[in-house]
């Protein structure tokens, strides 16, 4: 039972970060139609771009905020610079831009940083707590953060009057022109939100996995399986989505190892997670293509 | 009077296509002008050009400013309220949103008060409807929203396309009522597209018909009214 509790709480706390890039995914895909490939690449980066100013002796908690508006600004230029003139551009063009830009920053954080592994020390205090046999300071803190990220985005898009209008223009671009709302800059406003997110997902999980180039790779997998079992086109549904398959990854990993104990068998185990992240993929988009909270959308042609 | 709308030798295209040969025409302040016409008589892009959402070429004026060339939000922000085909409701948001959406380019929040008001006073329906769905609205409060979404702008030009198209003659009548009265109250000038002439010409002061993208005639609304050829020829009744 303790066990159990165990992997739903670091479950849980994976699952933050899959919830942090299903959501950046999900907030550039709802205004443009389009799967940023290159989104786990982004926050990776950031990520090095944090850990660049921790050495040099800046505190976590002053060189997150810094790298995540640099990164808001970085995903504004994208969008303007080199999306802007592949406007009505067909789609194969932006995913080939995607995987360019994947590219660029991986060779970059490469070319910059080295490729080998670095340590990214925990930003949380290492102390014990109640309940601390069943998850760990850094994945309490990698849960509460995310929360408080999310609820602060929630706040925005429901709250402000440009939060609306980022809905407006994501609903219905035509209809928002004849607002007035300047639609172009609310997909650039988008991109560097995503951007922003991402940037605090790759932070919070560089001390799980370690820094180095490929650490996104995986992740940005399992944030698209939280994104697409919650409804690629609702923002709350992927937050959902990445919490699940966090939870699930570890559940069925678990199940698995007591299978084994009690038969003998090995079935599935912790080497077959990412496995079941791609079939949770599969089986979502074969028999609820537009997610658990997603909604079909109907066009009029 | 200097004209508030000024058209000049407007032509638009759909890709190929051209819809628009050379279409001219003016707006008084003050008015409503309807533009009438036949199914693809070009309308609708009429009204889609003035606001650049097709490709178009020629002169528009509106209050002495070229706005030819603009972006659709910045003509808008000059005090353009669109209210499109098919109502172009934010489905997904309240109906308090797709309000508080339409007033996003404004600041003077006293003003924005009271446009807030006047659309109750037009609309008390949309009042109750608040924290509802504007896509679960039925079709007259959908039109209802979507006038008071032009309204909530500040417009001094409203350009309503086919506001009848789908209502019920009942719902029509007193959507009519309503446009009448904001443009006497509010001071917004009108150029309405519909398909339902003789409706149309009972509200408009003055009236163009299109033909193949060409404006055939003009004239007070009354004279057209009571022209049986043009009748006849053009407006089918």
């Amino acid at each position: 039972m303790e066990q159990l509790l165990q992997q739903v709480a670091s479950g849980l706390a994976n699952g933050a970060i899959y919830a942090c890039l299903a959501l950046a995914l999900v907030m550039i895909f709802v205004s443009t139609d389009h799967i940023n490939f290159a989104q786990g690449e982004l926050s990776m980066f950031s990520a090095y771009l944090v850990w660049q100013l921790m050495q040099w002796g800046m505190n976590f908690w002053v060189a997150l905020p810094i790298v995540a508006l640099f990164s808001f600004l970085i995903g504004v230029m994208v969008e303007r610079v080199i999306l802007r003139p592949l406007h009505g551009a067909p789609v194969l063009s932006i995913v080939v831009v995607f995987i360019g830009l994947l590219a660029i920053f991986h060779s970059l954080a490469g070319a910059i940083w080295g490729h080998t592994i670095k340590e990214f020390p925990s930003p949380f205090p290492n102390i014990a707590f109640a309940g601390s046999g069943y998850i760990g300071p850094h994945q309490i803190g990698m849960i509460l953060v995310t929360l408080l990220l999310l609820a602060t985005l929630f706040a925005f898009f429901r709250f402000t009057p440009l939060g609306l209008a980022m809905r407006a223009a994501a609903q219905n671009p035509a209809s928002a022109r004849l607002a007035g709302i300047r639609v172009d800059w609310m997909l650039a406003l988008g991109w560097g939100l995503a951007a922003a997110i991402g940037a605090v997902a790759g932070s919070l999980v560089a001390p799980a996995v370690y820094l180095e180039p490929n650490m996104m790779a995986s992740i940005l997998l399992y944030g698209f399986a939280g994104a697409l079992v919650g409804g690629i086109a609702s923002p709350g549904g992927a937050v959902a989505g990445g919490f699940i398959v966090g939870v699930l990854e570890n559940l069925i990993a678990y199940f698995g190892n007591l299978l084994e104990r009690s038969t003998g068998v090995y079935v599935i185990g912790n080497g077959e997670k990412l496995t079941v992240a791609l079939i949770i993929v599969i089986t979502v988009l074969t028999l609820k293509p537009s997610g658990l909270f997603g909604h079909v959308t109907v066009r009029r042609v | 009077m200097a004209a508030l709308l000024e058209v000049e030798g407007l032509k638009a295209y759909y890709g190929q296509t051209q819809a628009l040969h050379g279409v001219t025409f003016a707006l008084q302040p003050g008015g409503i002008t309807t533009l009438l016409g036949a199914n693809g008589a070009g309308k609708t892009t009429t009204l889609r050009a003035i606001c650049n959402m097709v490709h178009t070429q020629g002169a528009i004026r509106f209050a002495g400013q070229r706005i030819d060339g603009l972006a659709t939000e910045e003509i808008v922000r000059c005090g353009v309220g669109h209210v499109p085909e098919g109502r172009g409701t934010f489905t997904n948001l309240s109906v308090d949103e797709n309000l508080r959406v339409a007033s996003y380019t404004r600041s003077d929040k006293a003003a924005i008060e009271r446009d807030r008001e006047m659309v109750y006073e037009y609309f008390p329906i949309l009042k109750a409807r608040l924290d509802q769905q504007a896509g679960t609205l039925s079709g007259g409060e959908q039109q209802m929203l979507a006038i008071s979404r032009a309204l909530m702008l500040g417009p001094r030009l409203m350009l309503l396309d086919e506001p009848s198209f789908g209502l019920a003659p009942l719902i029509v009548q007193e959507i009519f009522r309503i446009m009448r009265r904001i443009n006497g109250e509010a001071k917004v000038s009108m150029l309405l597209v519909e398909q339902n002439a003789a409706l149309a010409l009972e509200l408009a002061d003055n009236a163009y018909v299109l033909e193949t993208g060409r404006i055939v005639m003009s004239g007070k609304a009354q004279d057209v009214k009571s022209n049986e050829a043009i009748r006849k020829s053009y407006l089918g009744y």
